[in-house]
């Protein structure tokens, strides 16, 4: 073998010197981890999982890492909180990425909170491994066996930050035996120079059953969030994310259903303006017989933006009988918009039925004009249609509370584009809300 | 009797452990030796007496191809190819160049006599009811004959091996060699670059039709021989032509290489019609032999409402690589592919096509069907993508893939890439396996399983089938009839 | 009443079950060659299930008991072996082939059952003339057979159908799983004319049916009742008229 010079990228060099200097490098845990982000460095188009986001080139270098928060950031984030009206009967706070006690809620006694490193989970990506490295804390959510969560858990994710800062976050996520529970994340605060990797472990025992929501509001230079599930036998995981902010968001989901009969229900409504870009790539395994996996993802791209789904589903040869569905829709509604999609089947088990769909296009015309000769203006037409288009995805969730979570970003973002597009007031709503 | 029926009769009376076309011919030939190396290209090239461009062509390719590494991101795996194990040229000793049938060794007309090709065209007459088929036969390295070709020039279409029209026909050929699969295109086009050693050329003038279906046989017989044949179809404004190729090779122990390039170019209005029926030997039911078909295949629609159509049967070959592909580069031209791919044994397939809109209003269309068996692994991938200026450009993409048994694989790997709002992609890909209740139904009505899985497998490819002239789309149907042998029970 | 001949169809107590819930429980039938047995029966009664396993539907484990066809063991045989011997089902739910034409379908199954006789592929002539002669009875449109099998068919003409390869492929034994069930009055007609007229003393006919409606028609010699997955009555023609009058009830509670 002949040795290779590793030409080490601005950022790659930065993330080497902070590695040793945090005193991270003790641990062998994180040595390891870190020996295994820095072997092929951060990722480029030649990683086939990365294709389409080459993250050595988007990374000019390394923000510095966010410190503890102090009691400043605290009472900045004690302000977000503030401003947000409430959905959750417990809420979680981490600000950048450490646990805040007095911003927390008291817990039932079948859900804990604890600072402890979750079981590793087998996942070959460079940023997880970056993520396992150089996570300060990491903390593990548990609802007991048997316990069903009537109230809404929120884990929210505040970034305090007003210049370049790293924030590393580490949470699992576990659901003991017939345990349910309705979880929603935030991620909310983040300036444009915040760089972000948060790292979620969803682990769901035998019929235990979760739903999963995901909000991605800020404006993070960059966004990197991976989640690592696995499905016992009979679990039930229905997970959609809403991404309405952020320069350069990359959502990563590794999801294997390991028990049998086990359902999986992945969804996603991306919304994209300006240069924004943003990429979800999943691979959903299904590992034992008669599982069910769902991935309806739909995104709307406007101006420069560049949207990318990457869906592979894996079938292995012992997951007979597997029901998999997975489809990808986007909206182009500017001309220099840019959508890539690439949804993949793996399968080597022969009793399956698998399919997957994917579309990219712009509004219909043809809708667009039967909308307008009953008198709607064009405006209001490609807005109804927007609405629904998004309305659809989110009715996926099947949960009124959760599905109210997404709209208010949803709306949001709509009215910000609509002022954008025609300068015309923003609000007009053509779903009922279900609150 | 007409030639094809009696191919098709063969066929049917072999499996797959007989590769009905794995006889050998005991054909002198004229081979280089082995090994690759600038001298080798020179030996090619003179032998070819090719003019000094030619040769500078394929040693630019062959030292940019030492630079280069074999592509790995295909879903196939083989042991790494010893390049300087394989004669890159050998020829039937009947040089130089057949001037008519009478000209060709009897033994090579036996050949293509058993392979069921209508080589010699009283026989092609006799078949009244039959639509005539001008045909290349490429033997090893070399075209061993090209019929037809008196009533070809008459309306001005030139057939003729490659090695021909660079003689003869030199500006044609510079002026559109390499334009659409550069030299240094991938690792295998480069290799063929260097090393080729002849194939087909076609040129079909202005406005003309061309009078009948053009085809080419490609037959490696020599052992640890590579083809590496280079075919050029330049269809000019407004006219049109349909070409057939069909593929076979004998049975042997060792994996042979099978380096193409296809290039073809259809001017403004232009149409042509690009039919492949591959049934390369694909081993033996434990993985031994057969042919690496690693294939560089693209057309580029370069003139407005132009139109380029592939159409692969793909039964043969232990490892298929190959991805026939459209440029659309004329305003409104069309590409469409419409593939069969056909694996069993331990065959391995990963092949697809990619449909690249440039030009605005461009139109295109997949229709993949994969249909894996035994220990064989079977992946559809392919890409479209619309750039910046192609408005209004739309796509459909339908890939089925069908399993047979349970230790087999089927992959669908597509790539969707929209620069233009005004584009419509649609894809859509299922997969599933033969479904019991027809299997039931048919075995209810007396059919076998191995009968009834054939019947339904070819309702399921049948899409595809229409895609193919008629004498075509009768073998294909033999051919996977056969290469399912074995698969169900 | 035809001649009794010996038996064609013997069934001796006959248990079957599906994903272990029994359907059939000790199971006697016999029908001879040139019968006409009508069975008749509740929904949920196990006809269905008895046309399946008669045919040899993979899905039913057969608990105990024997099916004998002409003196042979029909359990050991496959379904298309049975096909051959001459057992034909028309489907109460004839399933849709895509891709293949109609056609191209009746054509491969006729040829196959004439090579299991010794016999030599029809040619194309011969074939279509069959096909036109059993389509002009069955008033199906020939235009309709170059479609994909049973694809987009109606319900009526999905019967038609199964009773026109009913009619190609001569069979020994027709079983006939609620052919009437979705015809009209007139497309009734049309099928039992087609059954009627393959009438013979070499061939026999198990008619499944919900309702007296259908042996208007076609004409049983015998009529047996089953409930509960059994024969709980057996007679002649008059024994259909007397459920049409008072119902399935009687019989459903002498089985449970």
């Amino acid at each position: 073998m002949t040795a290779h010079v590793v030409q080490r990228s601005t950022a790659e060099t930065t993330l080497m010197r902070q590695f040793e200097t945090e005193k991270l490098s003790s641990s062998p845990r994180r040595a390891d981890a870190f020996g295994r982000f820095i072997a092929g460095g951060l990722p480029t188009r030649r990683v086939e999982s990365w294709h389409y986001t080459d993250l050595r080139a988007a990374m000019r270098d390394a923000a510095p890492l966010a410190p503890a928060p102090d009691s400043g950031a605290i009472e900045d984030a004690r302000a977000i909180l503030t401003d947000r009206k409430r959905m959750a009967a417990w809420r979680i706070v981490l600000v950048d990425g450490r646990l805040v006690a007095e911003l927390c809620d008291q817990f039932p006694p079948a859900v804990s909170f604890s600072r402890e490193e979750p079981s590793p989970v087998d996942v070959d990506d460079p940023m997880v491994a970056l993520n396992e490295a150089m996570s300060v804390e990491a903390y593990v959510l548990k609802v007991a066996d048997g316990a069903r969560v009537e109230g809404l858990i929120e884990i929210t994710h505040i970034s305090t930050a007003k210049d370049a800062r790293s924030v590393y976050s580490r949470v699992a996520i576990l659901l003991g035996i017939g345990a349910s529970a309705s979880l929603i994340e935030s991620y909310l605060g983040a300036g444009p120079g915040v760089q972000r990797n948060s790292l979620a472990i969803l682990t769901l025992a035998e019929g235990a059953r979760a739903k999963h929501v995901v909000l991605v509001e800020d404006d993070a230079e960059l966004h990197i969030e991976s989640r690592l599930g696995q499905l016992a036998a009979g679990a039930e995981l229905n997970d959609f994310v809403l991404i309405s902010g952020g320069a350069l968001t990359r959502r990563q989901l590794f999801h294997k259903l390991i028990g049998p009969e086990a359902k999986i229900t992945l969804g996603g409504l991306t919304l994209l303006d300006g240069k924004r870009r943003s990429d979800t790539t999943l691979q959903v395994v299904h590992a034992a017989e008669a599982g069910t996996s769902r991935e309806y993802y739909r995104a709307i791209v406007d101006d420069e933006a560049v949207g990318t789904f990457q869906g592979k589903v894996i079938v292995e040869n012992a997951a007979q009988k597997t029901d998999g569905a997975m489809k990808s829709q986007a909206v182009l509604l500017s001309p220099r918009a840019q959508m890539n999609a690439k949804p993949e089947l793996e399968i080597l088990a022969d009793d399956v039925v698998c399919g997957h769909g994917a579309t990219v296009g712009s509004l219909d015309p043809e809708q667009l004009f039967y909308m307008m000769t009953r008198s709607l203006d064009r405006d209001e037409a490609e807005s109804m249609l927007l609405e629904a288009f998004g309305e659809e995805a989110i009715r996926r969730i099947e949960d009124d509370v959760l599905a109210e979570a997404l709209r208010r970003p949803f709306w949001a973002w709509l009215a910000r584009e609509r002022v954008a597009r025609v300068g015309g007031e923003g609000e007009i709503h053509w779903v009922e809300s279900a609150s | 009797m007409a030639a094809v029926q009696g191919t098709v009769d063969r066929v049917r009376s072999i499996d797959v452990e007989a590769y009905k076309y794995g006889f050998v011919s005991p054909i002198e030939s004229d081979v280089a030796p082995k090994g690759l190396n600038e001298d080798i290209i020179r030996f090619i090239s003179a032998r070819k007496e090719e003019p000094e461009w030619l040769l500078a062509w394929r040693l630019d390719a062959f030292r940019r191809w030492l630079t280069m590494g074999a592509p790995k991101w295909a879903r196939v795996e083989y042991p790494p190819i010893d390049f300087q194990e394989i004669h890159y040229f050998s020829a039937p000793k009947t040089t130089p160049g057949p001037k008519s049938l009478d000209d060709v060794d009897p033994e090579l007309l036996r050949t293509y006599a058993k392979l069921g090709i209508p080589l010699v065209e009283q026989e092609i007459l006799a078949g009244v009811e039959r639509p005539r088929v001008a045909v290349d036969a490429v033997f090893d390295s070399v075209s061993v004959a090209t019929t037809f070709k008196a009533e070809l020039a008459k309306v001005g279409v030139i057939f003729c091996s490659f090695s021909e029209a660079v003689r003869n026909h030199p500006d044609l050929v510079r002026r559109y060699l390499g334009t659409v699969v550069p030299a240094t295109d991938n690792f295998y086009a480069t290799l063929n670059s260097a090393v080729f050693s002849d194939g087909s050329f076609v040129y079909v003038p202005p406005g003309i039709r061309c009078p009948m279906e053009l085809s080419t046989y490609f037959r490696i017989n020599e052992k640890n021989t590579g083809q590496f044949e280079r075919t050029l179809i330049v269809a000019d404004k407004g006219s049109y032509v349909s070409y057939l190729e069909g593929c076979t090779a004998p049975k042997r122990d060792e994996n042979q290489l099978h380096a193409a390039v296809v290039e073809l170019i259809a001017l403004e209005d232009a149409e042509i019609k690009y039919s492949t029926v591959q049934n390369w030997y694909p081993g033996d039911a434990e993985g031994k032999g057969g042919i690496y078909n690693f294939v560089t295949k693209r057309g580029d629609c370069r003139g407005a409402r132009s139109k380029i159509s592939w159409t692969q049967v793909e039964t043969g070959s232990a490892i298929t690589w190959k991805y026939p592909s459209c440029i659309l580069r004329g305003e409104a031209s069309r590409g469409e592919f419409y593939s069969i791919a056909i694996s069993n044994g331990r065959q391995q397939v990963d092949s697809g096509t990619k449909m690249i809109h440039l030009g605005c209003n461009t139109r295109s269309r997949i229709i993949s069907k994969g249909i894996a068996a035994g220990k064989s692994q079977n992946t559809y991938r392919g890409q479209v993508s619309a750039h910046r200026l192609a408005t209004g450009a739309r796509n459909f993409t339908n890939c089925d893939s069908l399993l047979i048994g349970h230790q087999c694989g089927a992959h669908t790997v597509p790539y969707i890439e929209a620069k233009n709002a005004s584009a419509i992609i649609e894809h859509e890909a299922t997969t599933s396996k033969v479904s019991e209740e027809q299997l039931f139904y048919c075995l209810q009505r007396g059919l076998s399983a191995e009968e009834a899985t054939a019947l339904i497998v070819n309702g399921f490819v049948r899409d595809v089938l229409q895609q193919l002239p008629m004498e075509f789309a009768v073998e294909a149907q033999k051919l996977i009839a056969i290469s399912l042998e074995g698969s169900v029970g | 009443m035809m001649q009794a001949a010996g038996p064609m169809l013997e069934i001796k107590k006959l248990s079957v079950s599906i994903h272990g819930a029994p359907i059939l429980e000790d199971l006697n039938l016999t029908v001879r060659a040139g019968e006409v047995a009508a069975i008749m029966g509740p929904n949920g009664s196990g006809k269905s299930t008895l046309a399946y396993v008669i045919a040899g539907k993979p899905d039913y484990e057969i608990v105990s008991g024997e099916i004998w066809f002409d003196g042979e063991d029909l359990l050991e045989l496959e379904p298309n072996e049975r096909a051959q011997k001459g057992v034909f089902l028309a489907f109460q739910y004839p399933v849709e082939i895509p891709g293949v034409a109609t056609m191209t379908f009746m054509k491969a199954t006729l040829n196959a059952r004439r090579r299991s006789r010794g016999q030599g592929d029809l040619t194309t002539p011969d074939f279509m003339r069959r096909v036109r002669e059993a389509s002009q009875m069955l008033k199906l449109d020939q235009e309709m057979l170059r479609r994909p099998l049973n694809v987009g068919f109606s319900g009526g003409e999905k019967k038609r159908l199964e009773i026109l390869q009913m009619a190609l492929l001569r069979p020994r034994l027709c079983v006939l799983d609620e052919t009437d069930s979705g015809l009209d009055i007139d497309a009734l007609k049309v099928v039992s004319d087609g059954v009627n007229a393959l009438r013979d003393p070499e061939r026999a006919f198990l008619v499944i049916t919900h309702y007296q409606r259908l042996l208007e028609h076609i004409r049983p010699d015998v009529v047996h009742v089953m409930a509960k997955g059994r024969i709980v009555a057996s007679g002649g023609p008059e024994l259909a008229l007397e459920l049409e009058r008072n119902g399935y009830r009687d019989y459903a509670e002498a089985a449970a």
